[in-house]
């Protein structure tokens, strides 16, 4: 009964820090309007919908059954998953599974939020134990800050190592129209910008956004038919490694490392840096763009910053991560890392645009949550065998 | 549309407060802070890492952990962050009052990090690695806030 699985279609908003013209209904169903005209489908060829967010930005907890006249769900299957940051890609990894196992031939995945609807760190810190974590704790950028410090005392690495990821992305997101922040910085704008939290200047995170990605995945009974080159999914994988935040490994990302190892192994992919064409990476802050590629092996500990400082990462270079700009340039949270996937298909699909790396066979897209989870996706343009 | 103007609808002054249980060993944890001004951990039977917060499972393992020990008061920052910028904290519904000194405490005994304050009096002593030792509050009510904060000792 299992089937391979292939993307077939994807549509994003295009992403603002406030679109106060729609609400979350309409903010979705632009999405999956554009979706659907990408795979020339109709909401009749859908089978069932998986649709996410983090609920607490908006504070509706029944995104699945609210959302249903924007999503497209009205008498269909819907079912929700929302995993904090990493909800975009668990629904792509949700979807996946949904398609391979059969029975559900064609299933739209959308993710969305409208981070301007509430106060994105205090909405963050909801999403931790409220007796052990809450106290002192202050959403994303005081998690990320400690493991920022963390490597900087393993590695010896600067607080200008991780600007130049910034600069990188901020530079990658011109070509793409979808992102939210799209003027080029430099690294002494990263670094006069204002500490938030010790190392992590303003210009180092990302924003808080509004916007919305579905993407269709249909299986190997219809995928070519519906579209001539598809994006296969060669591997999808999701760790987790504690319960308080106090559990961590800081300075490294043991899931990524785990996740990674299990997708490449499986794929037959023996050196990642010379066989992936492209990386879409949930990378919410400069420091990840130097610590993460570690993890995931692409370089070795402590690397990260001479491979980035040398542009092996830009456009052009030998591995271009983010092409799109990234998590840097937009970050509508449910969504962002459903974008990362749709924007790594459309890297193997050759429908990116001015953002199109040359001749993706495979590409990595993945998602970053709050407790240090890290999902993935291996993508590529062959048919899995 | 004609109409252009775009209404922003606020939720007010709203409220849904929570009555959280800590369970047994988070009930012996803060009793003992509260009376006794010691920090107990819980030790994992098969892989021998002790927890703090005390918990009733060793995930890693999922064995189930009854041997309590005492850590700290003493132990060294694992990693820290000072923050500097404003945000609405959900545990007052207020703006929390900023700089302050967020550290990942390895307590001496403890094998997990315990998160607190930091006091920042001399920010340039706040590293990696610096010792530390807990300050308790003079009236204890069985809270995370019976340490007020951890300071540098070294």
């Amino acid at each position: 009964m299992a089937k391979r699985v292939a993307i077939v279609g994807t549509g994003q908003t295009f992403h603002k820090s406030h679109r106060p013209d729609v609400n979350g209904q309409e903010l979705i169903n632009e999405a999956v309007q554009r979706a659907l005209a990408d795979a020339n489908l109709t909401m009749k060829d859908i089978n069932a919908i998986l649709i996410g967010n983090m609920d607490h930005f908006e504070g509706i907890n029944y995104v699945d059954c609210w959302s249903v006249d924007g999503s497209g769900g009205v008498m269909k299957p819907v079912i929700k998953i929302t995993t904090g940051g990493t909800t975009g890609a668990s629904l792509a990894v949700g979807g996946y599974h949904m398609v391979g196992s059969g029975m559900f031939e064609k299933v739209l995945i959308i993710g969305w939020e409208k981070n301007s609807e509430s106060d994105t760190t205090g909405a963050i810190t909801t999403a931790f134990d409220p007796i052990w974590d809450r106290q002192v704790f202050a959403g994303a950028i005081s998690g990320l800050a400690a493991e920022a410090q963390a490597y900087m005392a393993r590695y010896g690495a600067s607080d200008r190592d991780a600007a130049r990821v910034s600069v990188r992305d901020r530079k990658h997101a011109m070509n793409n129209p979808h992102a939210q922040l799209r003027k080029e910085i430099s690294l002494e704008d990263v670094l006069a910008s204002p500490m938030l939290a010790d190392p992590i200047h303003l210009l180092d995170v990302c924003p808080r956004t509004d916007g919305a990605c579905a993407v269709i995945m249909a299986s190997e009974d219809t995928a070519e038919k519906i579209c001539p080159n598809p994006d296969w999914i060669w591997g999808t994988g999701a760790r987790h490694s504690y319960a308080y935040l106090g559990d961590c490994d800081w300075g490294r990302l043991t899931s990524m490392e785990r996740v990674a190892k299990e997708i490449f192994k499986k794929a037959g992919i023996k050196e990642p840096r010379k066989e992936l064409d492209v990386i879409e990476m949930y990378q919410p802050y400069s420091f990840a763009g130097l610590i993460w590629i570690e993890d995931m092996g692409i370089v070795g500990h402590g690397e990260g910053p001479q491979y980035v400082a040398d542009g092996n990462t830009d456009m052009g270079g030998e591995l271009p991560i983010n092409p799109s700009g990234g998590v840097i340039a937009c970050n509508p949270i449910g969504a962002t890392g459903l974008i990362r996937c749709a924007e790594a298909a459309m890297q193997v699909m050759g429908k990116a645009d001015a953002r199109q790396v040359p001749d993706v066979n495979y590409a990595v897209s993945t998602g970053f949550g709050g407790c240090m989870w890290t999902d993935m996706l291996l993508h590529g343009k062959k048919k899995p065998n | 549309m004609a109409e252009k103007e775009q209404l922003i609808i606020e939720s007010g002054e709203a409220s849904q407060p929570f009555k959280y249980a800590v369970g047994m060993y988070g009930s012996k944890y803060f009793t003992e802070v509260r009376d006794n001004k010691r920090i107990m951990g819980v030790k994992c039977p098969k892989c021998g890492k002790v927890y703090i917060p005390p918990r009733g499972v060793c995930g890693s393992c999922f064995v189930e952990m009854k041997e309590w020990v005492e850590v700290g008061p003493k132990g060294v920052i694992g990693t820290f962050t000072i923050l500097r910028f404003a945000f609405i904290d959900p545990e007052t519904g207020h703006q929390k009052p900023v700089p302050y000194g967020y550290g990942f405490i390895k307590l001496d005994g403890a094998d997990t990090l315990m998160q607190h304050y930091i006091n920042l009096d001399d920010e340039s002593k706040v590293k990696i690695g610096a010792r530390v030792e807990a300050v308790f509050a003079q009236e204890r009510k069985g809270s995370t806030r019976d340490i007020e904060y951890f300071k540098v000792i070294e």
